[in-house]
């Protein structure tokens, strides 16, 4: 048990002795002191009446003199130990109260609350430690798709935060430092419902902390980090990081393939976005031209490194080169927010403006200033606030960068549909026509909307009733499961993305494709198309309907009359 | 010398001894036992159990545990007898007087159990 306890306990001691001790000499002082009856016989006070008389006395709630008159000699003991008495039972009570209140104890008990109920979770849950901007972002998230997460936060405010959003599920949440130990535990690392460590604490040395102490602790967990820098990032992986995220990284590639393949880019931007939005045309650069990149940190290092893959003419403007480093083509000196440096960069001839300082202010300004230069510039702004949110909306940028927000959203995709994180990555090597074939498909899919994208595995849980098929009794293909248990003439709205069978990946697989227990689908299309289909996937009757449109009468009663009307 | 073990084994070893002389005497015979004893010994019991708050040791845990039992014993026992004499009509009689000794002497045996009890830990120490 926590120390904590004993040490309150221990503290008690000394209030609780003084008032057990005030109570003894009052009372053996009225029991003493020799008392008359009503009729002035004399007589002594019982010790349960002196335990009365004391117990309203100490608490001054004085009912009087019972049960008789008291004669002088009692009242001058009374009126000594009014004051003891009075004053012994506000110093106990005082100080018991507050050992109760104590900040140690409290925590201590949160804990112990919190471990109770990460022990009794049932369902598999994932524990994301550090809950800033990416971890309420990613709590709310997953809670949205029905995923249970545990919270570990140094900062009690923000904790207070997450669990003033009302979420779906409820989120156990802890204020500790994640990077001891005992507080993975805690939150359930060693939980065999744990499904994953999720770190996402704005210091990258407790990331690595993190990481490293869930595969000592439980190596079958799957560890999920963001890092900001390449050494961490290194780091990680020699121990076995199972996906590490670095949103640089992440959104300058973005930009790179948005520039060479603006379908795939709508496609998966599509396909990963929150469904039931309205679906957005965003704008996309242009293959050729001139870019002019402000800040060449760490965001700025990597649109260097992205665009310049591109094949795109660059010019860098940085405030500070000698901290940064220096890239091969040279460095404008500034800062960028004034309109002297970018013109020195050249930016009436550019296309494109990376704003990506690590000052929101600046950026802001340099975005101004520079659309004033060049109104036809395309804009890409790095937001390091999110409170600077509705500033960055009305600038005019054309992309912005959140930190937070990119990762949370690919550890998103991540954890609720592994499978269109694979998909994204096989889309990388088909062509544009095919994109926005599929794009036109997914348009006429649903009504303006995001799509919902969900993924199936046909186990004994999710697909009962393929295992009654599997009994060789009829065969299910995947346009069975894509029509409609009510009517099979009418197709339920959804694509089949992608199937893994047997370690295979099939790309957009055929409709006349057999399914087979095991296998596992990425569909998109509306939710109710889900439903439906879940349906099909568990009654066995209506899967053989679907499959293959016979109405089998099944059921005790029905078995009887068929092998009564066979014997006839 | 540890001053805390002192004021601890004398309140132990006192809450025995005022229980065992309220034990003594004939069973049912009120005028054996007296009502100052018992509030004697209820006091003293109190103040050993707090004393025993917050021990971290298998042997504290063990010894809070007994002071409860007797504190336990020793209530109802007070109990019993503020109840007949302040509220049922027969008033002490000889076969509430047993009970109310047989209690105590419950309580007792937990005494004896505390107070083994820190003699084993106090060999223990020496060694």
């Amino acid at each position: 048990m926590n120390t904590i306890f004993f040490l309150i306990l221990r503290r008690m001691r000394t209030p609780l002795l003084t008032l057990i001790v005030a109570y003894a000499v009052a009372m053996a002082g009225m029991g003493l002191i020799p008392a008359q009856d009503a009729d002035g016989n004399p007589e002594r006070m019982s010790l349960f009446h002196a335990f009365y008389f004391v117990s309203y006395m100490s608490t001054t709630i004085g009912f009087g003199e019972v049960p008789n008159a008291f004669t002088d000699a009692q009242r001058m003991w009374v009126a000594l130990s009014v004051f003891s008495t009075v004053a012994v039972w506000l110093y106990a009570i005082g100080s018991l109260i507050a050992l109760l209140q104590d900040v140690a104890l409290q925590r201590a008990i949160a804990e112990l609350r919190f471990r109770a109920r990460v022990r009794r979770l049932t369902d598999p849950f994932y524990l994301i430690c550090g809950c800033g901007q990416t971890g309420t972002a990613l709590v709310k998230g997953l809670s949205g798709r029905h995923l249970h997460t545990v919270v570990v936060d140094i900062d009690q405010e923000r904790i207070s935060l997450l669990q003033l959003d009302s979420q779906r599920e409820f989120v156990p949440a802890l204020c500790a430092d994640a990077r001891s130990p005992e507080v993975l535990e805690a939150a359930g690392l060693k939980h065999p419902a744990c499904r994953g460590v999720v770190a996402l604490v704005n210091i990258n040395e407790a990331n690595l902390k993190i990481a490293i102490a869930a595969k000592l602790l439980n190596p079958k967990v799957q560890v999920i980090c963001r890092a900001d820098s390449h050494e961490i990032e290194a780091n990680m992986a020699s121990f076995g990081t199972d996906y590490i995220y670095d949103p640089f990284d992440i959104f300058a590639l973005y930009i790179a393939t948005a520039i060479q393949a603006p379908c795939q880019t709508l496609l998966v931007d599509w396909l990963s976005g929150f469904s039931g939005e309205a679906l957005s045309a965003p704008q996309y650069p242009l293959h050729t031209g001139r870019w002019v990149v402000c800040g060449y940190g760490r965001f700025g290092k990597a649109m260097y490194k992205h665009l310049k893959a591109q094949g795109l003419e660059l010019s860098v403007i940085e405030a500070l080169p000698h901290k940064t480093g220096i890239p091969p083509e040279g460095v404008i000196h500034g800062r960028g927010t004034e309109a002297v440096t970018l013109k020195q960069a050249e930016i009436g001839r550019a296309v494109g403006l990376v704003a990506g300082t690590d000052h929101d202010a600046d950026n802001l300004s340099i975005v101004m200033t520079a659309l004033e230069l060049n109104p036809d510039l395309f804009v890409i702004a790095r937001e390091n606030h999110a409170q600077n949110q509705e500033l960055f909306g009305r600038v005019g940028a054309h992309a912005i960068m959140n930190p937070s927000v990119i990762v949370a959203h690919r550890i998103r995709v991540r954890l609720v549909t592994p499978l269109l994180a694979d998909f994204t990555n096989l889309v990388r090597f088909e062509d544009e026509r095919w994109a926005s074939a599929l794009v036109a498909r997914i348009i006429a899919l649903v009504d303006e909307r995001i799509p919902y994208v969900w993924e199936v595995t046909l186990d004994e849980q999710a697909a009962g009733a393929l295992h009654d098929a599997h009994r060789g009794r009829f065969e299910v293909t995947l346009d069975a499961l894509l029509r409609d248990l009510r009517e099979r003439d009418q197709r339920l709205r959804a694509i089949a993305l992608l199937l893994v069978q047997d370690g295979e990946h099939i790309m957009l697989p055929s409709l006349e494709r057999r399914i087979d227990k095991g296998d596992r689908l990425l569909f998109c299309g509306c939710e109710r198309a889900r439903s439906l289909m879940d349906w099909s996937l568990r009654d066995s009757h209506a899967l053989r309907y679907v499959a293959t449109g016979e109405h089998a009468r099944d059921g005790l009663v029905w078995r009887w009359i068929a092998a009564w009307k066979r014997s006839r | 010398m540890n001053p805390e073990k002192v004021v601890f084994g004398f309140f132990i070893v006192l809450a025995l001894t005022l229980n065992f002389g309220f034990f003594v005497g004939d069973i049912d015979n009120p005028s054996h036992h007296h009502s100052w004893e018992l509030f004697a010994v209820v006091v003293v019991n109190m103040i050993a159990t707090v004393l025993k708050f917050g021990d971290r040791t298998q042997i504290g845990a063990v010894l809070l545990a007994t002071s409860l039992v007797a504190m336990l014993q020793l209530l109802a026992a007070a109990l019993v007898w503020t109840f007949a004499v302040h509220v049922s009509e027969a008033g002490m009689t000889a076969s509430i007087m047993a009970s109310i000794v047989s209690l105590a002497g419950g309580a007792m045996i937990a005494n004896v159990v505390s107070v083994t009890l820190l003699v084993i830990e106090t060999v223990m120490l020496r060694r």
